[in-house]
């Protein structure tokens, strides 16, 4: 396949950055779409030009890192999988792909297509535990039954890996999904709801510092979240924070 | 319970529940006109009421008013928020992708129902304040002593002009309910197994009043 | 220097018990003043920064990842172990501490592995406690399944996400303690090298992986949870990240590295499609529990299905071999997965290979769905006979066990994996080896630890199934939260390490040195070309069947490698921004040491066990054949060059279990 990159290029934080067209040749369709950007970036260090920074670890679509905005959708066109998973037989020959960051003010620009995500660490700090303490001395495992439709849907929010597409594909650059599927996952379990009226109001207020935006509910999120993450973990939040702020 | 307000979910909370009595507004307000259409006179006795009964005048409608200026600003704070959160937007967004176009723009259906609203005021609101408390003139009759608001009513969709505005500002009332009813309902946590079903009224609701509000508008300019 | 394991004296069930009673404790007032420095966030780092966190210490955390949650840890499917014995099948610490052993093909230290199974089940308990939400039976208790290489079902699970799921509880923890300012995190940042002041690890040099900027941190104890060294082979399931750096640089600072030729190459993972390939992808051990491998019994199938023609799903029941079936009744397709991966390796050597390439066999499910099928219409009172019905029925069950992986493999593979058999082939993805650790978790260098799978010592030369992420736990949460306490008692006094010493400065110029060196090559070839030669040296002559002659070139080609490198490796931009390629190239730096120790290893241990299989030494049927000669642990002392490393044995005793014949028959 050959193939036309609109890329975005930003030096630095606080460089302004511009799109870049990159031609590229010679692509099977069995690549994933990182190995295409990993030839491209080969072919520019051996040409002596600057490589373009992305980021990616695990590349199978469980850690999180990878976050590129794919012809104007988060994680390309594809449904339920992250950049990583994306394969280029998804794509046209003679396609031109456009590239960009996640863009959204509380993920600013490090460099290239890398954006800086701390923020949602930050959200977890403020609440996203149970506090118990590690050494062991608690009581049985199944001492405690949980109820199995509480724990499957416990377990679906909790597959939530903290990607940021949610925010990206957000018109409104909302971390709703991603604290919904949080709150949710410790709402549901009857070892989270000793802390449950602190957890949802500090964690929804350290996302609102983070000027994250204002759910509208479009539901772009959960179209494009690569775990299918659902929107009733934000209704479930809107329940838990309600109740919450009554209560307090 | 402070400070709600200042929370995103607070606002969108306040968000919804106005959006909520703003409905059932609607909704009233459309079972008294679509009177007008099969018994006039039904229509004027409960236009009378509504226009002389003291909590309507003095209770529901300064309520009402909040209201709809509480929807508004806050919709438009939302937006400029909204809009900062995202300081550089996509060259390249496809947002068709994955959400509706109503959902969307919803700022812009808003807005084209906010001047239609204003119009309506003027046209409507405006004249029947001027009457009443500043006219001073509560009988709600015709020199003739019928009642006024059924022939007022014909008298006013004489006018294509205003048979059309009113056509643009309900379809825009509809695509903005289209998403908007729903939106409320998870905004107010309310996500469960009646989702579904509540999504079908919604629907019937969105495009059900609408319609039958430009029923009224166009029946009364075909046949007078 | 002699190796000491220092493993306490006793009965091995009392073992641990009786060391806890005999340590010196650090008084929590006393703890506020100690710090230590944990690098590395996965299940090991992340749970053993909590806890020491928890305990009072101050800690400073590091990841190289732009949050602690991305560990690779993340990605493990399967499950972890627990002698729980819910399912009253048997299980108890002792059976658990015998597989792993057994499992580990006799080469692993007793006294750590018996710990291990021993603070297994309060793992569990931890993280239900943590809100891990595993799976659960409809009567709402914990659910369990069944791994390779063992008689119970010992294995706890959250769908295919276990790791994920535990890694996130670890991060909970950890996020508390941030949040409580007890724990400092450093994201994106990279450990280069570990500082010794007066023999005893005092500090780190590490660099901002966003600004470039090289900085010094000091403690009075560094804990490495760094992970393992399998992307020595270019190719492996781990992250592109995972790297081996901060084990070497802790190696070339005088810590033993052991065993490094213990590597697991995992049996099912999905073929290689193509020299463009970055990585490769797991498809977890548990699908062995329904489905079967195979590969056609005839030669002519073989072609007939290469070339096209003839359809996997079209092929007879009688002209199949189900070879780990024949081969190994008693565990079947549940043998180990060394023993499943050379299997694999023998019938695609015999040319019976199903892809392209003649390197993948058919994991099947088609028989699993047949008999969940069954099952469910049998439940559901509908008709047992209506194929379509069964076969719908069954998929249902499929999916619900394995949706997750099904997707995976259908989107890399852009085959259905419902309806026609996946192709798979074993590929490299845990390194038993790592650094030495005597019993308490420390390396030869006093204050500098190991745990999880950066260290070598509870796997011996093969590990177990859903084992990973039991060690890592166990290490992070219930192990080192003890054992560094006893050496910490000694620094009450000590006070605040200063890093404006020669020591830090020493190291800090040569980290510089090193960076300087890199970036100023200017050489033809990026990283990634060397790390892929790299890997094709590994894999061929260092892989799944290794020999002498291929051994002694091997080394000869690293070393050469090694060279070529850094003469001619290019490393575009400079070191004061974000530059992803110079973290690589030091990376690949130390992969082409690691690499040619690997191969020395493997050439000075004479016989096969468990990952390590010298075709020299086999059994008439091909199994491995252990040799008692080698029954000890090989630890390596850095002394410049890979081939100058000394060699020290620690002998492994086994009082508690009887050594015999590794048999799955």
């Amino acid at each position: 396949m050959n193939l036309t990159l609109k890329i975005w290029r930003q030096a630095n934080a606080n460089d302004k950055g511009k799109m870049v067209d990159y031609p590229i040749s010679n692509i099977s369709p069995d690549m994933s779409f990182l190995e295409m950007l990993d030839v491209l970036n080969n072919e520019l260090i051996e040409k002596g030009e600057a490589p373009v920074s992305f980021d990616h670890d695990c590349r199978e679509g469980i850690c999180g890192s990878c976050s590129l905005y794919i012809n104007g959708e988060a994680h390309g066109p594809d449904r339920l999988i992250t950049t990583c998973q994306l394969h280029m037989r998804t794509f046209k020959d003679g396609e031109t792909i456009t590239i960009e960051p996640w863009r959204a003010s509380a993920f600013p620009v490090i460099k290239d297509l890398v954006v800086d995500r701390t923020a949602f660490d930050r959200i977890q700090h403020a609440g996203g535990f149970i506090s118990v303490n590690t050494s062991g001395n608690t009581i049985d495992a199944n001492a405690i039954p949980v109820n199995k439709q509480d724990a499957d849907d416990a377990f679906s929010a909790a597959t939530c890996i903290g990607c940021g597409a949610c925010v990206a594909s957000c018109k409104n650059s909302s971390a709703m999904l991603f604290v919904g599927a949080k709150v949710s996952q410790f709402a549901l379990l009857p070892q989270g709801k000793v802390e449950a009226t602190e957890r949802v109001l500090n964690m929804v207020k350290q996302m609102d510092e983070e000027g994250f935006g204002n759910c509208t509910n479009t539901g772009a999120c959960e179209v494009e979240c690569p775990k299918g993450i659902s929107l009733e973990n934000i209704a479930r939040m809107n329940r838990e924070y309600l109740s919450a702020a009554l209560k307090g | 319970m402070s400070g709600i307000l200042n929370s995103s979910i607070g606002r969108k909370f306040a968000m919804a529940l106005s959006a909520l009595f703003l409905m059932i507004f609607i909704l009233q307000h459309f079972a008294i006109n679509i009177l007008s259409v099969f018994s006039p006179d039904a229509f004027n006795e409960a236009s009378h009421f509504m226009g002389t009964f003291w909590a309507v005048q003095y209770l529901l409608q300064p309520v009402l008013i909040l209201g709809v200026i509480f929807h508004f600003v806050m919709g438009f704070v939302l937006e400029i928020r909204n809009n900062k959160a995202r300081a550089i937007s996509y060259a390249k967004n496809n947002g068709a992708a994955n959400s509706s176009w109503m959902s969307r723009n919803m700022i812009w259906s808003g807005g084209f129902i906010l001047v239609f609203l204003i119009i309506h005021f003027i046209d409507f609101w405006i004249p029947e304040i001027n009457t009443k408390y500043i006219v001073g003139d509560m009988s709600g009759t015709l020199p003739s002593g019928e009642f006024r608001y059924h022939e007022e009513l014909v008298h006013k969709f004489k006018d294509l002009w205003r048979v059309a505005l009113y056509c643009v500002g309900f379809v825009f009332l509809s695509l903005h309910l289209l998403h908007g009813f729903n939106s409320a309902f998870q905004s107010i946590g309310a996500n469960n197994k009646y989702t579904k079903g509540l999504k079908g009224f919604s629907k019937i609701y969105a495009i059900g009043v609408p319609v039958g509000f430009i029923f009224i508008a166009v029946y009364h300019f075909l046949n007078h | 220097m002699a190796l000491d394991s220092k493993i306490p004296q006793g009965p091995i069930a009392d073992k641990w018990t009786n060391y806890k009673n005999h340590i010196d404790l650090v008084n929590p007032a006393n703890k506020r003043n100690i710090d230590v420095i944990v690098v590395g966030t996965g299940l090991a780092g992340g749970s053993a920064a909590a806890t020491l966190a928890e305990l009072g210490y101050n800690v400073k955390a590091f990841c190289f990842q732009d949050s602690p949650r991305r560990a690779h840890s993340i990605a493990a499917q399967g499950g972890i172990n627990a002698a729980k014995n819910y399912q009253g099948d048997g299980d108890s610490t002792y059976r658990l501490f015998y597989d792993t052993v057994k499992g580990g093909d006799y080469r692993s230290r007793e006294a750590n592995v018996y710990r291990l199974a021993e603070v297994s089940t309060n793992i569990i308990d931890q993280c239900v406690a943590q809100g891990v939400p595993f799976a659960r039976e409809y009567g709402g208790l914990l659910d369990n399944r069944s791994f390779g290489g063992v008689l119970v079902s010992r294995t706890f699970y959250a769908a295919g996400q276990t790791g994920q799921q535990l890694l996130l509880g670890a991060y909970s923890a950890m996020n508390r303690q941030i949040g409580r300012g007890k724990i400092k995190m450093y994201n994106r940042h990279e450990m280069l090298d570990v500082v010794k002041v007066d023999g005893k690890a005092r500090g780190i040099i590490t660099r901002n992986l966003i600004t470039g900027e090289i900085e010094r941190h000091s403690a009075h104890a560094v804990v490495l949870g760094t992970g393992g060294y399998g992307n020595v082979f270019f190719l492996s399931t781990n992250a592109m990240g995972s790297n081996v750096t901060a084990a070497w640089k802790a190696h070339k600072r005088g810590a033993y590295f052991a065993n490094p030729c213990y590597t697991q190459i995992h049996p099912t993972c999905i073929p290689v499609s193509g020299d463009h390939q970055s990585k490769l992808t797991l498809m977890s051990e548990s699908l062995r529990n329904d489905g079967r491998i195979w590969v056609p019994k005839h030669m002519k199938d073989v072609e007939a299905i290469k070339a096209g023609t003839l359809k996997p799903v079209q092929l007879a029941e009688e002209d199949r071999d189900y070879y780990l079936e024949r081969r190994y009744p008693a565990f079947g397709n549940l043998v180990p997965r060394d023993v499943a991966s050379r299997a694999a390796k023998e019938r695609c050597d015999a040319g019976f290979g199903v892809n392209a390439t003649g390197e993948a066999v058919f994991l099947d499910f088609a028989s699993a769905i047949q008999r969940y099928g069954k099952e469910a219409a049998h439940v559901k009172g509908l008709n047992e006979n209506d194929a379509a019905l069964v076969k719908k029925l069954g998929q249902e069950v499929i999916k619900n066990k394995y949706g997750n992986l099904f997707q995976m493999y259908e989107k890399i593979v852009d085959q259905d994996p419902y309806n026609t058999p996946m192709m798979i082939y074993p590929a490299v993805h845990y390194t038993m080896g790592g650094v030495w650790v005597d019993y308490n978790l420390m390396t030869t260098v006093p204050g500098l630890y190991a745990i999880g799978e950066a260290n070598f010592s509870d796997h011996g030369a093969n590990r177990l199934g859903a084992s990973a992420l039991m060690q890592g736990l166990a290490d992070g949460y219930f192990v080192l939260p003890y054992t560094i306490g006893d050496y910490l008692s000694d620094d009450i006094r000590t006070g605040p390490i200063s890093t404006d010493t020669k020591e830090f400065a020493e190291a800090e110029a040569e980290v510089r040195k090193n960076i300087d060196h890199l970036i100023n090559n200017n050489g033809t070839h990026s990283v990634d070309y060397f790390h892929k030669r790299l890997g094709k040296i590994m894999w061929n002559k260092c892989g799944m069947a290794r020999n002498a002659e291929d051994l002694k070139s091997a080394i000869t080609e690293i070393s050469e490698l090694r060279a070529e490198f850094w003469k001619d490796v290019r490393v575009p931009g400079t070191q004061n921004e974000f530059n992803e390629e110079l973290a690589k190239a030091g990376r690949v730096a130390d992969f082409l040491e690691l690499g040619e120790l690997f191969a020395k290893d493997a050439l000075q241990r004479e016989e096969s066990a468990g990952g390590h299989f010298r075709e020299e030494y086999q059994t008439a049927e091909g199994e491995a054949m252990r040799r008692k000669e080698f029954q000890y642990v090989s630890a390596w002392e850095y002394k410049g060059e890979p081939k100058d490393a000394i060699l020290h044995k620690e002998e492994l005793a086994y009082e508690n279990i009887e050594v015999k014949e590794r048999s799955y028959k």
